[in-house]
């Protein structure tokens, strides 16, 4: 029988202090650990330096009229990106207006108890597959399926509607319309994730109190859920429209990359990304210098509107923490 | 005035309220209208897919076949040929982004959920991260271009899988750091009570407990970096020829679709619609898997 006094190190023990080497590996690991978030750190530092650097010629000897001006021919080393700045901003907020509305409606459709769970879940589903679709396919998609589809409207509205600005040319084949659609189609996802998880944070009780003063169902979304969640959608559109900034191949494939400055939703016109995508890979030296100075324009544009839209979002998190 | 001789009569006197509801009258025929509204736009909204899936099933499928996958891409007015190289091509450079983001950023998830979350590194780390999510992907490609490939002195598959990396690391950091975060402080309290190293208790109990999450972000990466062109566009370039080495420029599925959406000839578009297929595909597979591993255990 064992002897329940037995003392303790007359029994063989599997524990033990850490050895020699636990002790070391904790040190590495832990070491290695801190190494990779500042590999994060290091990572933006050097993206902003080897960016910045390469385009530090081009800004010296462009200075700001490169910002300004409206000619990029490689030929006469004239280069300027004023049309292109221009053609990136219309279809962010092309895109922006569609998408937003679009992804908007989703997130209030997938969040307000108009659907069962399960039917809830298979939109959830598509909106997520439609983020699931690369670039390059929808740009295929939209050489094939959406400037057909929309030529005869687009040219309707042209021969109709002419003497307004928007409507002022013909789709003759790429065009801004197009190129804004399927951008709108791909910040959707981006619009209506951040949404709904903007709308889920609205505390339970503030609907019901609305409810229990007699509002209807629309009444509660429009005038109290929705204006709660008011900072979390704004987040959601500064992300999107963020992504619409530097979305490239889709657009490299659609807006027709013509450098020109026009209100017309169905000219050609050009973006800063799809101005790199198709210019880069056949540039000469001095070309490769103003492109890297463009790419620095995008840079610092794209990164302050995510800083503002991150910002945001933190913000919006941290204000209603706690108060489910 | 006569006394009512009937329950009929007193119902027609007296006004009662009338309680059903109606939809069509006043605000409920505004709340009834913006229902239809909405309905209307989540069926809109979900048009896009079911388009772009059934041209690449009918205009992609018709080229769907053993010699799409065995041969090279064809030149000019050629007929035949395949995507061969470009699938190769796409799936080296995916790995060697997932060799380099994954170890980087599982690492510095650990620092964020566990090591210290709260310190200044960590903050700025997440704050960089989430930033460096809506970081233009063609911007990545500018910057390998001026890191990389001006250093090795060509384009390069190498040169492409670094670039996709940098657009993978940020979604690995973040995903990892939250599915850390959602291990129990119960579970690691008792592994550190029966005297575990702080690593020990990383490895044997947060990074297996986190797994399906960590594992979920990087699916979702790796399906993000598949479908992704622009950072390759001018750091793997493109070739009509077999991998050979990894110091050359290499060819990738969305650069291949990319250059023959444009040409004038129809045997090129059928080969894009086909790609775009077998692209969407690798892409689908890994999204599933994540939502696989990620669905939450009974």
């Amino acid at each position: 029988m064992l002897n329940p006094f037995a003392k303790a190190d007359t029994v063989d023990s599997i524990s033990g202090p850490p050895s020699q080497f636990d002790y070391g590996w904790d040190r590495t690991f832990q070491f290695l650990a801190l190494a990779g978030a500042w590999m994060i750190l290091i990572l933006v530092v050097f993206i902003l330096w080897e960016i910045g650097g390469q385009a530090l010629p081009a800004m010296r000897d462009y200075g700001l009229s490169f910002i300004t001006s409206t000619t990029w021919d490689a030929n006469k080393s004239q280069f300027g990106i004023l049309p292109q700045i221009w053609g990136t901003l219309y279809s962010s907020i092309l895109a922006l207006l569609i998408g937003g509305f679009f992804g908007i409606a989703v997130a209030i459709f997938l969040t307000q108890d108009f659907l069962q769970p399960s039917l809830a879940a298979v939109f959830r589903t598509i909106v997520e597959l439609l983020a699931a679709i690369p670039s390059v396919v929808y740009g295929l998609w939209g050489i094939y399926v959406v400037i057909p589809a929309l030529r005869p409207l687009a040219n309707w509205l042209h021969e109709t509607l002419g003497w307004i600005p928007l409507f002022g040319t013909s789709l003759s084949g790429p065009g801004m319309m197009p190129a804004a659609i399927v951008l709108a189609i791909m910040i959707l996802p981006t619009i209506t994730a951040i949404s709904q998880d903007a709308l889920r944070l609205v505390p339970y009780k503030i609907k019901e109190a609305a409810y229990g003063m007699g509002t209807t169902h629309w009444e509660a979304i429009l005038k109290v859920i929705v204006p709660t969640a008011s900072a979390g959608i704004f987040g959601a559109l500064v992300l999107g429209f963020g992504r619409a900034l530097g979305e490239t191949m889709a657009l490299a494939m659609l807006i027709g990359n013509s450098n020109q400055i026009s209100l017309s939703l169905f000219s050609p016109a050009n973006t800063l990304a799809s101005l790199l995508a198709s210019s880069f890979p056949e540039a000469g030296q001095t070309e490769i210098k103003a492109l890297m100075y463009a790419a620095m324009v995008l840079l610092a544009i794209t990164l302050l509107v995510n800083l503002m839209g991150t910002a945001i979002m933190t913000y919006t998190s941290k204000k209603f923490e706690g108060k489910k | 005035m006569n006394e009512p001789s009937t329950a009929v009569d007193f119902a027609t006197r007296i006004e009662l309220p009338k309680l059903e509801k109606s939809f069509f009258v006043g605000r409920a025929l505004s709340s009834s209208l913006l229902t239809i509204g909405v309905w209307v736009a989540a069926i809109l909204a979900s048009v896009p897919l079911f388009s772009v899936l059934y041209m690449l099933i009918v205009r992609g499928g018709a080229r769907l076949n053993l010699e799409l996958f065995t041969e090279l891409p064809p030149a000019g007015f050629e007929l035949g040929g395949g995507i061969g190289n470009a699938i190769v091509g796409t799936l080296v450079m995916v790995g060697i982004a997932t060799l380099i983001s994954v170890p980087v950023g599982i690492l510095a998830g650990v620092y964020l959920a566990d090591l210290g979350p709260d310190t200044k590194v960590a903050s700025a780390a997440r704050f960089l991260a989430k930033t460096l999510t809506g970081l233009p992907s063609i911007l990545a490609g500018v910057f390998i271009y001026a890191a990389v490939v001006l250093a090795m002195g060509g384009y390069s598959a190498i040169a492409g899988g670094i670039a996709l990396a940098v657009t993978m690391l940020p979604t690995v950091v973040l995903t990892a750091e939250e599915a850390m975060k959602m291990v129990p402080q119960k579970m690691k309290d008792a592994a550190y009570g029966m005297g575990c190293t702080r690593t020990q208790v990383i490895w044997k109990i947060v990074l297996p407990t986190g797994l399906p999450g960590i594992l979920t972000g990087v699916m979702l990466a790796v399906a993000g970096a598949a479908g992704n062109s622009a950072p390759l566009l001018f750091t793997a370039l493109f070739s009509n020829y077999w991998l050979h080495s990894l110091r050359e420029p290499t060819a990738s599925l969305s650069i291949l679709i990319y250059n023959f959406s444009g040409m004038p000839f129809d045997n090129q578009i059928e080969l894009a619609w086909a790609a775009s297929l077998v692209l969407v595909l690798i892409v689908l597979v890994f999204s599933i898997l994540s939502r696989i591993i990620g669905r939450p255990k009974v």
